[in-house]
């Protein structure tokens, strides 16, 4: 067995055993750590295919900032777990089945030899002066320039609607309206007043009488 | 020598789990939106290695908006989860059943 199966055997085997304790925890926040542990082998094994630019992204994007959500969320609820956790294992038959079936219909289709697979077994190695990342690039900003534009407008397009969601209106703070602020007009603030100027009556004897 | 087979088995088996996982959790929202993220990366796994094993770059581009749009949507779903949270304390998927009618 060479070095490289070696490795894909046991990355395989952290990535299936923390599947499955991500999909059977009690406490969620176990869930979302193992399935950090999950992303990061992924990422391993993007490696090993030599998809260098997906697997960082994988881990910059899912390990560090998707999963700190899920954590952020799981902790700042206060829920019961044990009670969400009650019945669990009640529709395993069904569940189990219906993975199992999954499982051995894939596989049979993977490995029959209409498939014809195993004519693909090997990576090309990349051309000369290539690598993953500038394959991509080359492709993202040519090919697919327009969707890709698009992702980053659905970026946005989450952002606004999460916190549009989660945003609540408090009634006890004092804020300003910035839109009033900008539409004040000088007269609403300034008032000015036409009167006749006072005569200026015995000014020298006040000053005078101040002085003693 | 690894095979194209070798990681699309893998998938296979990833995405079994997470379907597992679906129908295991009836009530825990939060375990059934990281099942659903384990799913994508099973996914994600069969279109890297058809992408290597063909020496095709688009199914790599397509991992690439796969991962933008699981990002949008975790976000969403768990702000959904948050406001969901505030209005009803729980987040048990049976007493989510105020659409039935």
């Amino acid at each position: 067995m060479s070095f490289q199966e070696v490795v894909f055997y046991v990355l395989s085997a952290i990535v299936l055993y923390s599947g499955l304790r991500v999909v059977t925890a009690k406490n969620p926040v176990h869930a979302a750590l193992f399935l950090v542990l999950a992303f990061f082998s992924a990422a391993g094994h993007w490696l090993l295919m030599q998809a260098e630019f997906l697997a960082i992204a994988l881990v910059l994007v899912y390990v560090g900032a998707v999963m700190v959500l899920f954590l952020f969320v799981v902790m700042m609820l206060d829920i019961n777990f044990e009670k969400l956790h009650e019945g669990f294992w009640r529709h395993l038959p069904l569940a189990g089945t219906v993975a199992v079936i999954m499982i051995v219909e894939m596989v049979m289709v993977l490995l029959s030899p209409s498939a014809d697979l195993s004519s693909m077994n090997e990576i090309a190695p990349l051309a000369e002066g290539m690598s993953n990342v500038r394959e991509l690039g080359l492709q993202i900003y040519t090919t697919y320039l327009l969707p890709f534009e698009l992702a980053a407008v659905l970026l946005l397009l989450a952002i606004v609607a999460a916190i549009a969601l989660t945003m609540r209106k408090r009634k006890d703070t004092k804020y300003i309206d910035p839109a009033v602020q900008v539409r004040v007009q000088r007269a609403d603030r300034v008032r000015v007043l036409k009167m006749d100027a006072e005569p200026r009556a015995n000014a020298d004897t006040d000053n005078n009488e101040s002085a003693a | 020598m690894l095979t194209l087979t070798h990681y699309l088995v893998l998938g296979a088996i990833l995405f079994a789990i997470s379907v597992l996982g679906i129908l295991l959790n009836r009530k825990n929202v939060i375990v059934l939106l990281m099942a659903i993220e384990l799913m994508l990366l099973a996914v994600n796994y069969n279109f890297i290695a058809f992408s290597k094993y063909l020496s095709d770059t688009g199914g790599q581009i397509f991992v690439f908006f796969i991962l933008t749009v699981a990002a949008a949507e975790s976000a969403i779903g768990l702000a959904i989860m948050v406001g969901l949270f505030r209005n009803l304390r729980t987040i048990s998927v049976e007493d989510l059943g105020s659409l039935k009618g």
